[in-house]
């Protein structure tokens, strides 16, 4: 385990107090730490929106893309140096809105990176419209009487679209976030983990208390199976009154060899020649 | 009528899967081995099989850089093609075909136009045992009729069907034996251009303008390009996918096009030469994708190999109507380096140039390429492709090794003299860092203030400034002086080359211009160079004149005659002469009308 301090750095945050990515970014630090990685050795890559500002506000390598299109640049990265540990952060309508096309097809490939994506329900940047997550009816700026569309679910289209690591975390309990984190950067292969936040300014229905009262851990359940497609596919449909969070699907047979093989391997030194 | 030796055009048409494309570039590989120059222009559909297709075939003893409309022979694979294509062959010239297909029999007679009917799919059925060998007859009837070495044809065949096993091989060969004998007995004596090897000719290569940008970028280190499908920049990413595994480059497709942008950008920025390849269509889905780089000082090499459009426009078809778009393409003002080769030669020189240009100043290189010079191909001397004379320069990279040394903290966005930063290869403890589209400061954190903005825009313009002063001026062909220049960019280089030797040869003092490095430009160097011109005839593949206007902007001077096609097909010299003669002192625009595919009308 590295000191979690050497994470510390990079700017001011311009985020609102109580904000949901605080917790997000603590739990990122903690995992990286407890990986014993080093900040050289990770490279964080995010789109635009409140949580793609989180590469600025720790010290590791970064690189803040456009709005929705993190994960491509990610898998460049990745395919390029494979010694670097790629992770992808983006928002709900960043990573499931403006960039579902990448999103799909970043898990059919099974890029080895990881994707957290903070998922608050909302577009808090914009100042409060409402994003592919949020639900059926949700009032804003730009859907002043309700949306008419349904909330993507996520882990359902996760399954489906062949991720092989799908979790769910949430902001209100950042030691669990921490563990789920750990294990999703050690899966090798694309790893998910959609982080549950609130946005304090402007979603005044998924509050802390509101994740809290639904959230439960799948691991406490002792017949999930997470390695069972049946199992992931009924979870996923769950929403509402009880939300499971925790590793809701691992699959360690299909990964990562079609996606190391489909190109030559390719290091620092291949970099700087 | 008088033999002429080693001076003919021939066009085979067909359906698509009839062997039209099989046909003409194997007669393609056979006359080079021979020693002769050569140059093929494939005419398609977007479809996969039916419509028409030609394949168009000039060979001579010098070097050639274009197809003109004089035209000697037809190989007519279908009825459709006689209609179409007839009425272009020169007096003498001839049509063989099957003799299923048919010919307007009175009118060929009127224009001196020769019927060399032929049993060539009973040849095939016969001595081959199969009429799919149609094709190969047609090849040797052809070779009979210009009295071409039968060997080199053979040679071809052997190697061509080498794969499919000895059988194979002997049908074929006595397929293209009896036709060949057959053609010349029955016509050869009918028919005046003829063809024979040239002894000691050097050994030469045949390829098209978007193999040449590829076998460029492969020879610049490039190790990774990704990539939608589309027409016609597709051939470049096959051509590297079919030597990734050797050479260690990775190849991916993506979801669309702004995934292709985007990954090539991730692998520049981890420290490898990446690079993408699209049409128009394609590049307006990476324009957002041009800023990021640009901002985040990455290197990235596009090749934008452009077609008809808009929209989808004429996907199979020619045009230079990218120009402005890609100078201008993606919101607020950042450097980028834009290159328009117009030769295969050129094509390979853009191919590993444009990485180096990208290293030196960490920015968007775009390789402008048109459709007719992507997949027209042409004879070249081995020693234009020379790996050897290739130079990698990675400008300002700091490696690990050199990172290494690093003792103060490392800042990507330094400000410099020159603008460019000395860049890391993120993984090395001393050189930690983060960048982003959005304006930042010199270390690429986020800032709004104005300080800093100023700071990094000016930083980054100085790059532009500096590239416009190594950007190389145009190149002149032809004499020193002229009463006309023929101004122009890309694939038409062949057409206005030849059309100023046409010109000069009826006595109208002309030279020509090409640019080939189009931005950034110098507007003091490019005034004084426009300044030796008299009268300036802007030729150009698009329907506004855009290189015109673009020369306009910069340097004040009007084209005293825009001379524009647009129709998608490729400009040949002749018509280029018609139009310069036409308006031998009028200003104005030229719009050229009908094309080599029958209807002939030319300003």
């Amino acid at each position: 385990m590295s000191d979690l301090k050497i994470f510390n750095g990079g700017q001011k945050s311009t985020w609102c107090p109580g904000c949901g990515d605080f917790g997000i970014l603590a739990a990122l630090k903690q995992a990286l730490a407890g990986l014993d990685l080093h900040p050289h050795e990770v490279l964080l890559v995010s789109g635009i929106g409140c949580g793609s500002k989180l590469p600025h506000y720790m010290k590791a390598n970064g690189y803040n893309s456009i709005h929705g299109r993190a994960l491509p640049v990610a898998q460049g990265i990745k395919l390029a140096n494979h010694d670097l540990k790629v992770i992808a952060v983006t928002g709900d309508g960043d990573g499931y809105g403006i960039g579902q096309g990448h999103f799909v097809h970043a898990m059919r490939r099974n890029a080895d990176i990881t994707h957290i994506v903070e998922n608050n329900q909302v577009y808090g940047l914009t100042k409060g419209q409402y994003s592919p997550t949020s639900e059926r009816g949700y009032i804003s700026s730009f859907s002043p009487e309700g949306a008419i569309e349904f909330a993507i679910n996520p882990i359902a289209l996760a399954l489906s679209a062949g991720a092989t690591f799908i979790a769910r975390a949430s902001a209100a309990d950042p030691k669990h976030m921490n563990a789920v984190l750990q294990a999703a950067i050690t899966h090798r292969g694309y790893s998910i983990v959609d982080c549950l936040q609130p946005c304090v300014t402007y979603n005044k229905l998924n509050t802390y208390d509101w994740y809290r009262q639904r959230s439960y851990k799948v691991e406490e359940e002792p017949d999930y199976d997470r390695t069972n497609r049946d199992h992931v596919w009924a979870k996923a449909q769950e929403w509402g009154d009880r939300i499971p969070i925790g590793i809701l699907y691992e699959d360690t047979e299909r990964p990562f060899r079609s996606w190391r093989t489909r190109g030559p391997f390719l290091s620092a030194e291949t970099c700087s020649s | 009528m008088a033999e002429t030796i080693n001076s003919f055009q021939v066009r085979l048409g067909g359906e698509a899967g009839q062997g039209v494309e099989s046909g003409g570039a194997g007669f393609a590989r056979a006359v080079m081995r021979a020693g002769l120059h050569c140059f093929g222009l494939q005419d398609y559909m977007s479809r996969i099989r039916g419509g028409h297709n030609f394949y168009q075939i000039r060979v001579d003893e010098a070097p050639l850089y274009t197809f003109d409309d004089t035209l000697h022979l037809l190989l007519a694979f279908n009825t459709e093609t006689v209609d179409l294509h007839w009425h272009d062959l020169t007096e003498g010239g001839g049509i063989l075909h099957d003799t299923a297909v048919k010919v307007p029999d009175g009118e060929l007679g009127e224009k001196g136009v020769r019927d060399f009917s032929m049993p060539l799919t009973k040849i095939a059925e016969q001595e081959g045992g199969h009429k799919i060998m149609m094709n190969t007859a047609a090849i040797g009837a052809m070779a009979g009729l210009t009295s071409f070495p039968f060997e080199s044809i053979a040679d071809v065949i052997e190697s061509n069907f080498k794969r499919k096993g000895a059988d194979t091989v002997k049908n074929n060969l006595r397929v293209a034996e009896v036709a060949y004998r057959d053609a010349q007995e029955q016509y050869g004596s009918d028919f005046p251009w003829k063809l024979s090897a040239v002894p000691g000719a050097p050994k030469r290569m045949m390829m098209n303008g978007n193999q040449a940008i590829a076998m460029g970028a492969l020879a610049a280190g490039c190790k990774f390009i990704s990539t939608y499908p589309m027409t016609p920049a597709s051939t470049i990413t096959e051509w590297l996918a079919a030597h990734a595994a050797r050479f260690g480059i990775v190849q991916k497709q993506t979801e669309d096009e702004i995934a292709a942008i985007l990954m090539a950008v991730g692998a520049a920025h981890a420290g490898v030469r990446a690079m993408t390849a699209s049409s128009g269509g394609g590049f307006c889905l990476m324009v957002e994708t041009l800023g990021l780089a640009a901002m985040t000082e990455t290197p990235l090499v596009i090749a934008e190999v452009q077609r008809s459009g808009p929209s989808t426009g004429l996907p199979t078809r020619t045009e230079q109507s990218d120009l402005e778009f890609v100078l201008y393409a993606s919101h607020g003002e950042f450097p980028r380096i834009v290159i328009a080769p117009g030769t295969i030669e050129q094509c390979f020189e853009a191919g590993h140039r444009a990485f180096n240009l990208a290293d030196k100043y960490q920015t968007p290189v775009i390789i402008l390429s048109d459709l007719y010079l992507s997949n027209a191909i042409r004879t070249v001397e081995m020693e234009a492709i020379d790996f050897s004379q290739v130079t990698i320069d990675r400008g300002e990279l700091l490696d690990y090794a050199a990172l290494d040394q690093i003792t103060e903290g490392y800042v990507r966005h330094r400000p410099t003299e020159s603008g460019v930063s000395p860049r890391a290869i993120p993984g090395h403890p001393n050189a930690v860092y983060i960048t982003t589209g959005d304006e930042h400061t010199a270390v690429g954190h986020n800032t709004e203030e104005s300080d800093d903005r100023i700071e990094q825009m000016d930083k980054r313009m100085r790059k532009q400034e500096r590239a416009a002063q190594e950007m190389r001026l145009p190149v002149w062909y032809g004499p020193d002086t002229a009463d006309v220049t023929l101004v122009g960019w890309g694939g038409t280089y062949g057409a206005l080359r030849e059309a100023t030797d046409l010109l000069n040869a009826q006595g109208v003092s002309s030279n020509f211009l090409q640019f080939v490095d189009i931005f950034p430009l110098d507007e003091d160097r490019i005034t004084a160079e426009l300044g030796k011109i008299t009268r300036m005839i802007v030729v150009e593949q698009n329907f506004t004149g855009q290189l015109a206007h673009v020369l306009r902007g910069l340097t004040g001077r009007k084209a005293d005659l825009r001379v524009n096609k647009y129709d998608g097909r490729p400009i040949s010299p002749d018509e280029v002469v018609a139009a310069v003669l036409d308006r031998s002192t009028s200003g104005g625009t030229v719009r050229i009308s009908g094309s080599q595919s029958g209807e002939g009308t030319h300003v």
